[in-house]
């Protein structure tokens, strides 16, 4: 290998390779749930649509289900159905509408107003939805964000998140239990609820709640518009819906290796979430754990800044070639990559190391045009190289640059 | 109320009222060590013009740093303020700061170091029944006194004590300049503030004219926590506090021209602070620009930086084909960064001076193909601001003549 990491012709993990496990994309169905007010559209607005957090305090309140095709990395389109919360709606989506909005579900994302006055009542219909939810959807995947916490105390924030999530935990539990319980035909559940009828005086649903594991899975977040946690949150939920991303991850990682990265980030264009990362052994060492969120919310944030400077549209793209190198401690930049993500590379100081690394990037393009939209061939791929040897050290950087020639 | 006491004598940091987060690590640089010096003479010069009350460096409060006092009617915001620029505190979090009854006394070490004594709302130091306050030891420094006004509530009180404050110090401690803050206008139509400011400004005019004083030296900012116009009202604030801001300001100017950049500021990064700028018109859009910019490398800076790498990575790094310690392998000792604003390719550009100062400046369209010669230009500027601090020590060492500013040299 030494001489030419950056070869992308004759790489084991190469396009070419890759490529051939590329995966259709289905459509996704996401459904946002919460009471009204409790800050759904903030979040997707914020999120998908470049608004800034002060800008929600305008939205107007969504009546019945508001359905969006969010496009996401070009070829995976996100069917958001954000579910007005007033109350007559609610009902109605667990009556009439029952089949029809929790069929074929792939997401439930469900945001409780830590504010809320009238936590029970928020509760039980939080319930009732998860009823549904395991009666139409049963694979479906729940993420719970406990929303606004930026209203909380800052040393009250965990104590308060944990209290409510142990809570949500148990009513998921409890939702799910009762499902099995109209359909005893259903094993395990039918099981348990005759050993409870054995044992009488057994203190009844604490123990049983925690006895049952809620066989969907369950993610709870602690978010804020106003700060990065509402980027960890999304990067979880659209982790998962993301297509070909062991393929991502695979590149990700021969691009890190050939180029000496300490890290790299990737992300969508509009949103600026976490596609997919690689760190080095080296990189683990940070310790900042929440930089992928971090970064996120910076970028965003600075092509936010860009916007307003120039006048142009927050979801045009608003800088390119973001360089920074600190001294001899490390070097970075974060650049347009294809057309639907931005790339983020953080890696030892060096001017040589650095040119070679961005001459590399540059060329590992053409490995990622799968995320832009329909799959191209694997000859496609490969092909173009920049050809640019200049300021490149001999002992790899040209090699590598100029490598996708050969083959 | 009587608990209130500027006589503790503890003028280090007390910042007991804010949330903890973490601090960017002090020391004081060549530059800060400096500028206290200058500052130095400012003082001994003062002392002989006017026989005013000066300054007496003996006093144990007064340590030669110059001092920013924060007075207001309660709940104006001055804790805000103080958290949201001096420690970072998010402008969201101020909903959850306490107010005290204790005067809280700040000193900070940038590029230059100062105090900061925040003032609770209630207590009035001319007319205190329980408690005579020593006004040398609140006055006796060079600095400012920043009133602030909350532009969303009723101000006639505030306005009415800061005219007593006024009279006050324009008899006995002149060389204190008077900054009114008014602040809170997020949520204020631009008319309403200009109202505001006209009508703030009138009555104490009217008031300070009825006493026979003209020319006080009152200035006017409106601001807010929530954007950037507090940070541009205290970069004012304290450019008036800085020696021979001239020469600095005709450094810059001269890069811009030079290189033709559009607007060049010097950055206090802990605090986003400028110092300086160049003589073009001001411009509130590039203010903000560039000082996001500044905290996007210190986020960068934070994440990516602040850690250091095992042994063995170095040795790695420094091996085959390599073969050279990582401080050769770079082309600059201090942080550099670039960018470019995709719309017209308008790079804009930082260099870290020293650990307190950086350069930011916006470039002309086009102008990113040029960056080789234009990084040439601003090492001879950086070389040249780093100048500025040694020849006024030499300056002072020799007790010379008028400091002869090196000229940055460009051509
Ligand atoms: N403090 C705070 N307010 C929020 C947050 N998210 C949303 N809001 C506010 O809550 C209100 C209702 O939000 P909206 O998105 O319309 O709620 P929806 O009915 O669930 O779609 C708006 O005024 C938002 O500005 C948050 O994280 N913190
Ligand atoms: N809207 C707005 N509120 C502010 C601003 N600055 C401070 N506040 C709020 O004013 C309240 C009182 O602030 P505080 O700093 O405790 O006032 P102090 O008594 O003068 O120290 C807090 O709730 C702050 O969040 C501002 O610029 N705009
Ligand atoms: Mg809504
Ligand atoms: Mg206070």
């Amino acid at each position: 290998m030494g001489a030419s990491p950056a070869v992308a012709g004759v790489d084991p993990t190469s396009p070419s390779a890759a490529h051939a496990q590329l995966k259709k994309v289905k459509k996704q169905k996401v459904l946002l749930m919460g009471k009204s007010g409790s800050g759904k559209s903030s979040m997707r607005s914020i999120i998908f649509s470049n608004y800034l957090a002060r800008d929600t305090r305008r939205l107007g309140a969504t009546i019945d289900i508001d359905l969006s095709h969010v496009k996401f990395l070009g070829n995976l389109t996100l069917n958001l159905w954000d579910c007005g919360g007033q109350e007559a709606f609610m009902e109605n989506y667990l009556s009439q509408q029952r089949a029809h909005v929790f069929s074929n579900v792939g997401v439930l994302i469900y945001v409780f107003d830590i504010e809320s006055r009238d936590i029970e009542r928020d509760l039980a219909t939080y319930v009732n939805i998860i009823s549904a939810l395991v009666q139409y959807s049963r694979d479906a995947k729940v993420f719970v964000l406990i929303h606004k916490m930026d209203l909380i105390q800052p040393l009250m924030r965990e104590e308060v998140f944990e209290h409510r999530a142990a809570l949500v935990r148990r009513k998921t539990s409890e939702a799910v239990a009762i499902v099995h319980k109209q359909k005893p035909e259903q094993g395990s559940s039918g099981q348990q609820q005759q050993q409870q009828q054995q044992q009488p005086t057994s203190s009844p649903s604490p123990s049983s709640s925690t006895q049952l594991e809620p066989p969907i899975s369950l993610q709870l977040f602690a978010t804020s518009i106003w700060d990065q946690s509402l980027y960890k949150a999304w990067a979880s939920i659209i982790h998962d819906l993301v297509p070909n991303l062991s393929v991502i991850e695979t590149q990700l990682a021969s691009l890190g290796l050939a180029i000496d990265a300490d890290e790299i980030l990737l992300f969508e264009r509009t949103s600026f979430l976490v596609v997919s990362r690689w760190t080095s052994a080296e990189g683990e060492g940070n310790p900042y754990g929440d930089r992928f969120e971090r970064m996120s919310n910076i970028l965003k944030s600075w092509k936010h800044t860009c916007s307003k400077y120039t006048g142009t549209p927050r979801n045009a793209e608003q800088f390119s070639d973001f360089e920074y190198k600190m001294g001899a401690t490390f070097s970075m930049f974060a650049t347009k990559f294809t057309t639907n993500t931005y790339i983020l590379v953080c890696m030892p100081p060096g001017e040589a190391r650095f040119n070679s690394a961005k001459l590399n990037v540059a060329a590992a393009r053409s490995w990622f045009k799968f995320l832009d939209g329909p799959v191209v061939s694997a000859q496609q791929v490969g092909g173009s190289g920049p050809g640019a040897t200049m300021g490149v050290p001999s002992s790899y950087g040209a090699d590598g640059a100029a490598g996708t020639h050969e083959n | 109320m009587t608990s209130a006491s500027v006589e503790d004598g503890d003028v280090l940091a007390d910042t007991s009222s804010g949330p903890s987060r973490p601090r960017p690590i002090r020391y004081i640089s060549p530059a800060a060590l400096n500028l206290h010096r200058v500052y130095e003479q400012n003082r001994q010069r003062l002392r002989k013009k006017d026989g005013a009350k000066v300054p007496d460096p003996t006093a144990p409060q007064t340590k030669g740093k110059p001092r920013l006092l924060l007075m207001g009617q309660r709940r104006s915001g001055k804790s805000s303020i103080s958290s949201v620029v001096f420690h970072k505190l998010p402008p969201s979090e101020t909903l959850f700061l306490e107010s005290t009854a204790r005067i809280q006394k700040d000193s900070l070490s940038s590029f230059m170091e100062f105090q900061v004594w925040d003032f609770p709302g209630q207590i009035d130091i001319f007319d205190n029944p329980n408690f005579t306050f020593d006004m040398d030891a609140i006055f006796g420094e060079i600095g400012a006194l920043i009133w602030v006004i909350d532009a969303q509530d009723d101000y006639l009180e505030a306005v009415a004590r800061l005219n007593t404050t006024i009279l006050h110090l324009h008899r006995s401690y002149p060389h204190i300049n008077i900054e009114v803050f008014i602040h809170k206008v997020d949520g204020l139509s631009d008319d309403y503030r200009l109202d505001i400011q006209r009508d703030v400004t009138i009555r104490i005019q009217d008031e300070l004219s009825d006493q026979g004083i003209e020319n006080a030296p009152v200035n006017f900012h409106l601001t807010s926590i929530y954007n950037h116009s507090i940070f541009e009202a205290f970069s004012k604030v304290i450019q008036k506090l800085i020696p021979r801001l001239g020469q600095l300001e005709a450094m810059l100017t001269n890069l811009c021209r030079t290189c033709r950049f559009e607007k060049a500021y010097l950055f206090d990064v802990n605090t986003k602070i400028y110092i300086a700028t160049d003589n073009t018109p001001e411009d509130m859009a590039s203010y903000e620009i560039c000082s996001d910019y500044v905290d996007v490398i210190i986020d960068f800076t934070e994440v990516y930086g602040s850690w250091s790498r095992s042994e063995k990575w170095r040795e790695r790094l420094e091996g085959e084909p390599w073969a050279q310690p990582l401080d050769e392998q770079v082309a600059c000792e201090w942080a550099e960064s670039g960018m470019v604003l995709a719309d017209a390719r308008r790079p804009i550009m930082l260099r870290e001076v020293d650990r307190f100062l950086a350069l930011v400046a916006i470039m002309k369209e086009g102008s990113y193909e040029k960056m080789p010669q234009i990084n040439m230009n601003v090492d001879v500027v950086v070389k040249g601001l780093t100048d500025f601090f040694e020849i006024t020590k030499s300056k002072e060492v020799s007790a010379g003549g008028p400091p002869g500013l090196a000229s940055p040299g460009l051509s």
